[in-house]
């Protein structure tokens, strides 16, 4: 073993750099006719006529159509996790017939020679509307009499999910200590710097369609599903893809439209969305309503806690649009013992755009708002935020441990991962330096923010996930070909979008086989290379993916094996195989290297009986559990009392992840998950205003953060194997933008507790950190601001 | 998104192109750098008939030194601004704003009297412009005119520009010996606009600042100068005291970024920032 | 239409665009350039960013008849195996890639501006550029590498 592990460099980035990539957008084959949509300018009204005639006019203009003229082939947009038996689904035409509800929601399209003559012949489409009132307020959307979204439900409720384990009324009755806070996980907009974009190319009556997917897999069942598009006629590539955090794990009614047109007009058919559509109109993330209550003991162990939670699943469901809560609900114990939990979530529908998976997805929403009471606990007790977090998490020799959430964590280590962060973070020295602020009435004021975090991840079991209702199972597939040259190709299941897959799953294959890692090659994304997979999301493509190919290469280098001892005329049992070579034990010189094997294994002349030519092998893997990577985080913000500004000075993440294969794309992984994570504490928000307008539709309004706004990050490891899956491998995608959110905001709310502060919704943008701090009387200063020296305070970038 | 069509004129001089903006008239759109109308053109929220690329007149892109004051070209790039020895020597204010505008390849591209015609108000430059008394040169095939920068700005996205007028240059008085500058931007990340942003320039008379010049970015439909800072400075006043007067006269917007509460509080903060940065030069 | 002569890439190209068409499209549709890629449509991303006459610029910005005259470097058009390409790769300074052409031409322009930049004056050099994968923290990493090697006078590079 000597790939797995090695800091490799990556095999993708050679095209990467160089902009010989195959983007869809990049795809413009002979013919293309290009699409552009008209979309809803209001969040919810009746369409009472469209009127096409006008724009069918314009030079360049092949087709216009409106969701009527589409009605009786589009079908209904999927969703694949029905979460209860009486989940109201309303129908989701993939563009809207009679009733137009969210802003950016589909009403006609224009097929044309190019994206110019398209664009503009939309403004020649007249369509009266009749305005139906906005839903956008969540809890008032659940009143009696509340204007409805669907007015055939008759309620804003999809359904509500409940989750019991112990008394947790027992539990909370006369608890010493009742913690009850509310809690906002903001909308957002995962932004993938790629924006969508879908080519239909149409041969007879097959269909190739090329997208910018997390998922051709799961799209090419759905589409067949929902056009009638024979599977077996339908090939879906996902070529290179500009990153997905959750947000290309859909099914989108653009990608159902383009396969209509491709076939309607036998030529082949390109949508690309523009920025500004796709802040309106790719899936939104969070979005959530938390009402929380944490009750403990007075020296701070926990009783138990009880969740209400409400969730924007905006206007219709998606493709696991109400499952993402409950991604989050086996999540609020985090990693604490305690012996009473419920949940209750309801789904609440509104005029906006469905929310579904975000990188975390329901994880990060859960972890947050243990992790802000666990240091509201602290503060209620005088405790360290740290101290009182020992006293509660699963210590090491206690796993595996089965969760008051219905778990069993399989490994961790806690006290180890927050041991090493607290060193690394020069904990007591910024506590000093903290205390030393405080007392000098510094402007500006240092906060320490702890988040200690375990998540699920690897999606996963197809056990779980069916008892969970979901639509589909959680295995993964691989192939290795051993070609006769010795070569190796790699077919995986899984469909990267960033990750570094052909790279790791090299490394894995190179491992095993004890060939060369330029040996080896990893194809993906394409139905008709790899036919079976359940592509990526879920921090699950190493975890199932890359598991499923391990044993792929187990099975070839079991076929070898029986080859080779023929070759060598030895019996299995006598050979050695290592550094890609079997020799028979005791006779080094008498092998076959596994080149050698595959060679005689193509020209088949002579094979054991019962042998069939070739080593290919394939493999599925199925986990027996989720993985549950954990670790802390730790964090030091300043914040300006005066401006309300907030600059984060020092992050520490230490993280377990189990084995790795690669180092470097772990780290990178980490990173990205933090800036993700940090996003959501500090700048992002997706804003509907009263009438369900969406006010950041630019990159100007929803902010995502530059290299300027983001400080250094330290990362670090601990390394405690999984014992779930043989490689002992975890998830990491997630894990950073899981853990970092509630470092962050407990950070700053440390910085502000003498002020009273506690509590600062997210983002925490500077004029709200403002009003938090004007909102509450400073009991234990003066003046906040008095006495610092004009200039001093320098917390504005 | 994509840019609705429009005629394209390329005037080879600034008597061509002030033909041009005549014959075109009140639906003509002049093209500078583009970096602010670009945006505007794709999203559709501007559809000029004709568009008036000011690309060729390369006369407008120099700085000159005009006795008591320097003028900038319109068409100088903020790129050319940052690094003009005659703009360095006489300008630092606006040196230092325009190092806050954008980022580097928006700098490549923008210019300085393009900012200035375009008249945001949560544009950086604009509130320069006032806080320095820089008259901008306008003509028209009627002659050429100097509007002071206090009357250039008449509402939001509004110059006083007519419309067979254009911007050729920028007058910048120099300002003498021992001014001290500072731009203060305050935003919520390094690309967002400012929420309120503080041009100060400052001249230390005995140990106290005496002299001194202050506009704000972003508290109004208009660029705005605080006289009454001023003013209050100029009596005597600290600069903590003179500094709570910035917001007076304002009236500032409240967006996404900040309520008009908030602005108004942080002008007081920032401008006693960028007074006490300034002064201390 | 009017008529527009560019030099991309060291190829000169003429043609007749509409006075609309922006520079990325005649980019990417009009001579196959798909390297450069369009992440926004209001001049935040930097995805679309190349050189003009050296200087970086983002593309969806200009409009190809503003380009007329003028000298455009995309990321197809460095030389292979360019330092700084080589150390984006090395320090794993790229996940998806998309913003990738954008970032790499507009960290060699400021490698253009200041040869030995700090990492808070990398961090705002490239505010203009967004990515969404890497957190930027290899990206600043990268930009640092490529400086040094940069630096590095030629005759040492070849012998090293």
């Amino acid at each position: 073993m000597t790939e797995v592990g090695s800091p490799r460099l990556r095999s993708e980035d050679a095209r990467l750099v160089t902009g010989r990539t195959r983007w869809t957008d990049n795809m413009t084959p002979a013919g293309t006719l290009h699409v552009a949509y008209l979309r809803s300018p209001i969040a919810h009204a009746r369409i009472t006529r469209v009127d096409t005639e006008p724009a069918k006019g314009r030079p360049g203009v092949v087709a216009v159509l409106s969701g009527a003229d589409l009605a009786d082939e589009q079908g209904s947009l999927p969703c694949a996790w029905v979460v209860t038996e009486d989940m109201r689904l309303p129908e989701h035409p993939p563009m809207a017939v009679d009733e137009v509800r969210y802003v950016g929601e589909p009403v006609a399209c224009v097929v044309a020679r190019d994206p110019y003559a398209a664009v503009d012949a939309l403004e020649e489409i007249d369509v009266d509307y009749e305005p139906l009132p906005a839903v956008v307020d969540m809890e008032a959307a659940l009143e009696e009499g509340a204007d409805l979204v669907h007015e055939g439900l008759g309620t804003n409720s999809s359904y509500t999910w409940v989750f019991e384990n112990g008394d947790v009324d027992a539990a909370l009755r006369d608890a010493p200590v009742l913690i009850e806070r509310r809690y906002v996980q903001q909308r957002l907009i995962p932004t993938a710097m790629e924006p969508r974009s879908v080519l239909c190319v149409p041969e007879g009556d097959e269909f190739t369609l090329y997208s910018s997917t997390q998922i051709p897999h799961i799209l090419r069942l759905m589409l067949a599903t929902v056009t009638g598009v024979p599977e077996h006629r339908l090939r879906v590539v996902a070529p290179d893809v500009g990153g997905g955090f959750g947000s290309k794990l859909q099914v989108y009614g653009e990608e159902v439209i383009a396969l209509l047109l491709a076939r309607r007009l036998g030529r082949p058919v390109k949508w690309t969305e523009s920025r500004s559509e796709g802040n309106m109109t790719v899936h939104h993330g969070r979005d959530q309503i938390q009402r929380l209550t944490l009750a403990a003991e007075r020296d701070g162990r926990l009783r138990g806690i009880k969740v209400e939670l409400l969730a924007d699943m905006g206007a219709y469901l998606m493709l696991v649009t109400p499952g993402i809560p409950l991604l989050g609900a086996f999540m609020y114990s985090g990693v604490y013992k305690m012996d009473a939990y419920s949940l209750t979530c309801t789904g609440v529908f509104t005029t906006k755009m469905p929310t579904d998976a975000y990188r975390g997805a329901g994880r990060p929403e859960a972890t947050f708002a243990i992790e802000r009471l666990m240091d509201e606990l602290a503060a209620e007790l005088d405790l360290d935020p740290v101290e009182v977090r020992r006293r509660n998490w699963i210590r090491h020799e206690e796993f595996p441990y089965d969760t008051v959430a219905g778990l069993t964590y399989d490994s961790g280590d806690y006290e180890s991962a927050t041991e090493r962060a607290l060193e690394l973070f020069a904990y007591d020295k910024l506590r000093a330096e903290q205390a030393d602020r405080r007392e000098r009435r510094d402007p500006v004021q240092l906060g320490i923010g702890v988040s200690v975090f375990t998540e699920m991840c690897g999606l996963a079991p197809s056990r779980v996930l069916g008892s969970l209702s979901y639509g589909a199972g959680g295995w993964e597939h691989a192939s290795v070909r051993v070609l006769p040259s010795g070569k190796v190709e790699v077919v995986t299941g899984t469909s990267p979008h960033g990750q570094g897959h052909e790279t790791a799953w090299a490394q894995i294959t190179a491992d095993r086989l004890g060939v060369p890692f330029e040996d080896v090659r990893v194809l993906h994304g394409d139905t008709a290379v790899s036919h079976k997979g359940m592509d990526t999301y879920g921090s699950r493509s190493l975890a199932v993916g890359g598991v499923a190919l391990y044993s792929a290469c187990e099975k070839v280098v079991d076929k070898a094996r029986k080859v080779a001892a023929h070759l060598l005329e030895a019996s299995e049992q006598d050979l050695e195989f290592s550094g890609g070579r079997f020799s028979v034990r005791g006779v080094e010189q008498e092998g076959r290297t596994i080149q050698e094997v595959a060679t005689a294994a193509f020209a088949a002349h002579d094979l054991p009986d019962g042998v069939e030519p070739s080593l290919d092998s394939d493999a599925t893997f199925d986990p027996e559990n989720f993985s549950f990577p954990h670790g802390t985080h730790l964090c030091a913000a300043e914040v300006d009392t005066e401006t309300g500004m907030v600059r984060l000075r020092s992050y520490v993440a230490l993280d377990d992840v189990g084995k790795v294969v690669n180092p470097v794309i772990v780290e990178g992984q980490v990173h990205g998950g933090l800036a993700q994570g940090i996003a959501q504490a500090l700048f992002e928000e997706a804003v509907y205003d009263a009438e369900g307008n969406l006010t950041t539709t630019t990159m100007a309004d929803y902010l995502i953060p530059t290299a300027a706004d983001l400080p250094e990050f330290v990362t670090e490891r601990t390394e405690t194997p999984a014992t779930t899956n043989p490689l002992g491998v975890k998830g990491v995608g997630e894990a950073g933008t899981i853990a970092s959110t509630p470092a962050v905001v407990n950070a700053i709310v440390d910085a502000l507790r003498p002020y009273g502060v506690r509590d600062v919704p997210m983002p925490c943008t500077p004029e709200r950190v403002w009003r938090a701090l004007r909102d509450e009387s400073p009991p234990d200063l003066a003046e906040p601001g008095a006495g610092g020296g004009l200039g001093s305070a320098g917390g504005a970038r | 998104m994509i840019p609705a069509s429009f005629d394209y004129v390329r005037p080879e001089s600034v008597d061509e192109a002030l033909e041009a903006l005549t014959d075109a008239g009140e639906d003509a759109k002049i093209i500078a750098g583009g970096q602010s109308l670009m945006p505007l053109l794709r999203m559709r929220l501007a559809m000029p008939d004709t568009l008036i690329d000011l690309d060729r007149l390369d006369s407008l892109r120099d700085v000159r030194d005009d006795g008591d004051a320097i003028v900038i070209g319109a068409l100088a790039t903020h790129h050319r601004v940052l690094r003009d020895p005659l703009v360095r020597a006489h300008a630092p204010l606006l040196v230092r704003a325009t190092a806050k505008v954008a980022d580097p390849a928006v700098r490549h591209r923008g210019t300085f009297g393009g900012a200035l015609a375009h008249a945001d108000p949560a544009s950086d430059l604009p509130a320069v412009a006032v806080a320095l008394d820089a008259e901008l040169l306008a003509r028209s095939a009627r002659g050429e005119r100097r509007i002071p920068a206090a009357d250039f700005f008449v509402d939001w996205m509004t110059s006083a520009l007519e419309p067979d007028e254009l911007l050729t240059g920028i007058r910048v008085p120099k300002p003498g010996e021992g001014w001290g500058v500072h731009y203060e931007k305050f935003h919520r990340t390094a690309q967002a606009w400012a929420i309120v942003g503080v041009a100060c320039a400052v001249r230390r008379d005995d140990g106290r600042v005496g002299d001194a010049r202050v506009a704000l970015t972003n508290m109004g439909p208009v660029p705005v100068r605080c006289r009454a800072v001023e003013e209050a400075l100029a009596g005597g006043a600290a600069i903590r005291d003179a500094a709570e007067l910035a917001a007076e006269g304002t009236e500032p917007p409240s967006d996404l970024d900040g309520s008009a509460e908030y602005r108004t509080h942080l002008a007081a903060v920032l401008t006693a920032r960028a007074l006490a940065a300034a002064a201390a030069v | 239409m009017p008529r527009i002569r560019v030099e991309v890439d060291g190829s000169s190209y003429e043609d007749d665009v509409e006075p609309r068409l922006l520079l990325v499209h005649y980019l990417r549709d009009r001579l196959g350039k798909v390297g450069t890629p369009v992440g926004c449509d209001t001049t935040n991303c930097g995805a679309c960013t190349v050189l003009m006459d050296g200087l970086s610029v983002k593309s969806c910005s200009v409009l190809a008849v503003q380009a007329d005259g003028r000298e455009v470097t995309t990321v197809e058009g460095l030389r292979a195996g360019h330092p700084m390409q080589r150390a984006f790769h090395e320090e794993h300074a790229l996940q998806c890639g998309y913003c990738t052409p954008g970032m790499i031409m507009a960290s060699i322009d400021l490698l253009r501006e200041n040869a030995d930049p700090s990492e808070d004056e990398i961090r705002d050099g490239l505010e203009g550029n967004l990515c969404r994968c890497t957190g930027y923290q290899n990206i600043v990493r990268a930009v640092r590498r490529a400086a040094t090697e940069m630096r590095r006078p030629a005759s040492e590079e070849v012998t090293s």
